[in-house]
């Protein structure tokens, strides 16, 4: 084993790992924020709205991470640029990197495998429970911040995250369209010093090491959270 | 993108046949990694609840390891370190390098990561089978095997089914990741139809499409098996957590 490369690439790596962890906490941030409405339309919602978001979930759900994130960079970036007048927009910058596809394209994904996960748990909260508080006098929208959605959180916690390691584990993938996060680091550590196993076993061995704290992290929290009472 | 339907016309210089094809492959490695997973997963299952403290560190070792680390990560390290394994192996026995099957190479690294969480999986339903059964099956003389096989394998079925069916379907989208490492699946075969003829968007598209068909079949066709192997107790919720991946 040859690790001289090591203090030469020390710092891309450490951009590497910040470019993971930034997509990390968006893509979840995002992906949780669309996945509270997907969840509740399916149980509360109009049917038309319902069956959007099944169909959004069985999509996502049902297709690699893969296909979609090169469909939305290479399928969607190579129409972008025939729109006319795009070019001159404002939004052009962000439309040429291939940052902003990656965070769409995991947001997406957390959003449609969350949106799974918050549709059971909002369907699992006690009837009773959302009917008291009405008859507290709650309006609809205070129900769901101060009943619905807290119950249904405490409820799905643990596999919360569970997502959230899958997320991480998804970042990866960002590679292939030229992203530099950890992982890409790593692929261009191998392909600079045609050293094949060293930089994949470093990268490895901090994925562990992430997927170690955020379980960790976790579990702090999810020991915080009054125990759901059993039904 | 409308006008260029004429890209998916099975015979060339349209791409439809070769993307057919690539579903095929695409089945074809998932069943192979899904049936070296189960395999794995059986003995490591076995191994996790009846082995000694030595066998049960390693594989707790295995299960936890393999599951904490991204699959494209996964699959570039076992390929190429099989790869060289296989091929020092050849050297020792004196006969010449070999260049392995693309498609025998994705089966066994997916196979080896299935089989983490098919361990999982399928000890999780080992031991939702309730004691008494297995304290019976020894008490009418029957050995370790003959109640694994008899007493053990039938009756945790129902457990199991859940987080085996969610394997399947993960497995069936993590072929994907073998267009890293080049292969003849279907993600491998839609990048090259898309970039040799720059339709990016209808190919990705159309890729899209037959892996949900896949996915879809394979829903339809596991609730069917479900049906069949109702749970008798309601505590089948377990494996909920043990799978994973995109």
């Amino acid at each position: 084993m040859v690790w001289d490369w090591l203090p030469v690439y020390f710092e891309q790596l450490l951009g590497g790992l910040w470019v993971t962890l930034q997509l990390v906490v968006i893509c979840a941030g995002f992906g949780m924020a669309a996945a509270i409405p997907i969840g509740l339309v399916q149980v509360t919602g109009p049917k038309w709205l319902a069956n959007i978001a099944l169909g959004f979930c069985t999509v996502i759900r049902g297709t690699p991470l893969l296909i979609q994130l090169w469909l939305i960079y290479y399928g969607l970036g190579s129409v972008f640029p025939s729109i006319p007048g795009i070019r001159e927009s404002v939004f052009w910058p962000y439309l040429r990197a291939a940052y902003p596809y990656a965070v769409f394209a995991f947001s997406l994904s957390v959003a449609g495998y969350v949106g799974e996960v918050m549709r059971g748990a909002f369907a699992g909260v006690p009837k009773g429970e959302l009917e008291a508080a009405h008859a507290m006098g709650m309006g609809p929208f205070t129900v769901l911040r101060r009943v619905w959605l807290p119950r249904a959180l405490q409820n799905v916690f643990p596999t919360l995250a569970g997502e959230l390691v899958l997320t991480l584990k998804a970042t990866p993938l960002a590679a292939t369209i030229t992203i530099q996060e950890l992982f890409g680091v790593g692929t261009q550590i191998r392909q600079d010093t045609y050293r094949v196993y060293e930089p994949l076993l470093l990268i490895a061995g901090i994925y562990i090491v992430l997927t170690g704290i955020i379980v960790l992290v976790m579990r702090y929290f999810e020991n915080r959270i009054p125990r759901p009472a059993s039904v | 993108m409308w006008d260029s339907l004429h890209l998916l016309a099975f015979s060339p210089p349209g791409w439809g046949g070769v993307l057919l094809k690539g579903l095929f492959v695409t089945v074809f490695v998932a069943l192979g990694a899904y049936g070296v997973g189960l395999l794995i997963g059986f003995a490591g299952a076995v191994g996790k609840i009846h082995g000694g403290p030595v066998l049960r560190t390693i594989l707790e070792i295995y299960t936890t390891l393999i599951r904490a680390v991204p699959e494209l990560v996964l699959i570039l390290l076992l390929f190429y370190s099989g790869q060289s394994l296989i091929n020092s192996i050849m050297d020792g026995l004196g006969s010449g390098r070999v260049d392995i099957n693309p498609i025998a190479a994705g089966i066994g690294v997916l196979g080896f990561v299935q089989g983490a969480y098919t361990t999982e999986v399928i000890r999780a339903a080992m031991l939702a089978v309730p004691k008494g059964q297995v304290e019976a099956a020894f008490a009418y003389g029957m050995s370790r095997g003959k109640m694994l096989w008899r007493i053990m394998v039938p009756s945790m079925i129902p457990f199991a089914i859940p987080g085996l069916a969610n394997l399947w379907l993960i497995v069936t989208k993590d072929t994907a990741l073998l267009a890293v490492v080049g292969s003849s699946e279907l993600a491998t075969v839609t990048r090259q139809a898309a970039g040799s003829t720059r339709n990016y968007l209808l190919f990705f598209i159309a890729a899209a499409v037959l892996y949900l068909m896949l996915s879809l079949v394979s829903t339809y066709l596991i609730r069917k098996l479900e049906r069949r192997y109702r749970p008798v107790s309601r505590t089948s919720k377990l494996n909920a957590q043990t799978a994973g991946g995109r």
